[in-house]
């Protein structure tokens, strides 16, 4: 199948700074893709190097299987920009029909197109309003809108719930979700790890315009734990051919007990064992390395190797 | 080119001007200079009249204040054209309009002439509309009408268009206020050289008269504006003017002896088409 977004060695230096070191990015069609990185990572000069709105210095890249900037791929794809700000003149209505027209779509079923992703944005009453009236929040909505119209086969969201409060945030992810369900992929530009944690199918951390990790959030955060807080635990229990070795390898870290890897449907019985061995258990702590963990890992620990500017 | 989204464009500009009051605003200003001129050159006709002028003179003294009045419009015109085009797409960049749009299958080029061909439609239309009823009412007024006035339109609407057109390829660059400060002052200057021009014609001072025409044909507005004045004058004042021989009369930016040669109108227009190919090229290379 032909990737969403294909590029290789993707470059970026504008006068003396490097805004992309050399990007590699894989996006298969269909999946949620989380771009995370700290602020002036890259994330926004890949996503318009990615559009054609800026031209790369050296590499190259695929959209949807045409060359990066190409105007027919352009079509196929929603876009919202971080500095989301639409004709205040108009009303919203009015900028999605914009929109439409700018994207191609067949003039019969602009009407209905519309009106969904007025709705599924959460704008269908505010529809007839300027949107120079509009909080930063609802022209943030707005954008998503129109960044989900027709159908696009791949969307790009450049830090989409900047100007969202909670409930907004959480429209968002519904918005995302039911994106993917119809068959979208979606780039979502972030820092906010939470969210991309909750959403994203595969991720990539970008530091100092370089891939710094990537692949399914499952493997970049490693295997699950758990670690017990245990009094009067029998001695021998943790031998490694103990009564508790079946659940995985054994350790005590602490004054607690870990269990590293562990299949977490197998925690209760886990516990059980452990007090049926006549110990006391005091706290339970499913744990596993938060997205924040290793993304602060990854970004303190190249600190100190920034390439040469 | 895309036709269909080159008028979408051109459209919306339109309407941006319509919403934005702005073609409102310039509207209402027009009207209320047309009334009042239309009320000075009535008194000075009733006044002249009164005293016993001949009506040659009185439609001599009309034609001039005529003439005099369309230079403060062109003026007015010129400045309107050069502060709407210059922020056209410096300020949609500015505030990251055009990138949401441009992420579609829009070409640059597509964008920048549907922008084009708004502002023309708008500023040719308020010249067009504005100094039509000029000239429909000093003619209720005072009788006079100018031999040519459709000649001193187009050429109105045509200095306009050639000040906008320099506005917007300025700004498919530059930020909104260098881009209209840079046409305004380019603007003066083509005036100042068109009469600097005429003085050096006058007086034979051959060396001047030839930097000034280089001028005048980098920038030719001031030519397009002797096509309105020629537009106006009537033809008894040429008359006139030939009979006294008076060659220092040709340094008087209120009179032209001549209409624009044919090769100067072309010219002037393929300097609007190439001018707006070279903003057409700046904003197609512009990172954005």
């Amino acid at each position: 199948m032909t990737p969403a977004i294909e590029t290789h060695a993707l470059r970026k230096v504008y006068g003396r700074t490097v805004a992309l070191d050399a990007l590699d990015l894989h996006v298969e069609p269909g999946e949620v893709f989380g771009f995370l990185g700290p602020n002036g990572a890259g994330k926004t000069t890949a996503v318009k190097l990615l559009l054609g709105l800026t031209r790369p210095t050296a590499g190259e890249g695929t959209v949807l299987g045409r060359p990066i900037g190409d105007r027919t791929a352009r079509g196929r794809i929603g876009y919202l920009p971080e500095l989301f700000r639409y004709q205040a003149w108009l009303t919203a209505h009015e900028v999605l029909r914009l929109h439409a027209a700018l994207a191609g779509l067949a003039p019969a079923a602009r009407a209905a197109e519309i009106e969904r992703v007025l709705t599924l944005a959460g704008l269908a009453d505010r529809a007839d309003e300027r949107t120079g009236g509009f909080s930063k929040g609802m022209q943030q909505r707005l954008g998503l809108a129109a960044a989900l119209l027709g159908d696009p086969a791949l969307v790009i969201l450049d830090e989409p719930t900047s100007a969202l409060d909670p409930v907004g945030r959480g429209d968002v992810r519904a918005i995302i979700r039911e994106a993917r369900e119809r068959g979208s992929a979606v780039l979502l530009n972030s820092h906010l790890l939470g969210e991309v944690e909750r959403l994203c199918d595969r991720v990539a951390i970008v530091h100092h315009g370089r891939v710094v990790a990537s692949g399914a959030l499952g493997d970049l955060l490693g295997e699950p734990t758990v670690r017990l807080r245990v009094t009067d635990l029998p001695g021998g229990a943790t031998a490694q051919d103990g009564p508790l070795a079946a659940f995985g390898p054994v350790a005590l870290e602490d004054g607690w007990l870990a269990i590293r890897p562990i299949d977490p449907d197998r925690i209760p019985d886990l516990v059980a064992t452990v007090v049926g061995l006549g110990a006391r258990v005091h706290a339970v702590d499913p744990a596993r390395r938060s997205l924040e963990d290793l993304f602060l890992d990854l970004v303190r620990g190249s600190a100190d190797e920034r390439p040469a500017r | 080119m895309t036709p269909r989204l080159v008028l979408a464009i051109a459209g919306l500009t339109v309407r941006e001007f319509t919403r934005r009051r702005v073609l409102w605003v310039l509207l209402g200003l027009s009207l209320a200079s047309v009334a009042l001129v239309g009320w000075g050159v009535e008194r000075l006709v009733s006044i002249a009249r009164a005293e016993g002028a001949e009506e040659l003179q009185v439609r001599i003294g009309v034609s001039q204040v005529l003439i005099l009045i369309a230079f403060m419009f062109s003026f007015v015109l010129a400045m309107s054209a050069a502060f709407l085009a210059a922020p056209a797409i410096a300020s949609d960049v500015e505030t990251g309009t055009v990138h949401a749009m441009l992420a579609r299958p829009l070409r640059r080029s597509d964008l920048v002439l549907g922008r084009w061909l708004g502002l023309s439609a708008v500023v040719a239309g308020y010249a067009v509309l504005s100094g039509a009823l000029a000239i429909i009412v000093v003619r209720l007024v005072s009788g006079h009408a100018p031999p040519e006035p459709q000649v001193a339109v187009a050429f109105l609407a045509l200095q306009a268009i050639a000040v906008l057109t320099l506005a917007l390829a300025l700004g498919s660059r530059l930020p909104s206020m260098a881009a209209g400060a840079i046409t305004v002052v380019l603007f003066g200057l083509g005036w100042f050289a068109g009469v600097l021009g005429s003085v050096a014609i006058a007086f034979d001072a051959a060396p001047l008269a030839a930097a000034t025409d280089i001028v005048r044909v980098l920038i030719p507005t001031d030519g397009l504006w002797r096509g309105v004045v020629y537009g106006l004058e009537p033809p008894v004042v040429l008359l006139l003017m030939e009979a006294s021989n008076v060659q220092a009369l040709q340094a008087n930016p209120f009179f032209a002896s001549a209409p624009p040669p044919a090769a100067f109108v072309a010219w002037s227009v393929a300097w609007v088409v190439l001018v707006l190919g070279a903003g057409i090229a700046a904003f197609g290379r512009r990172e954005l």
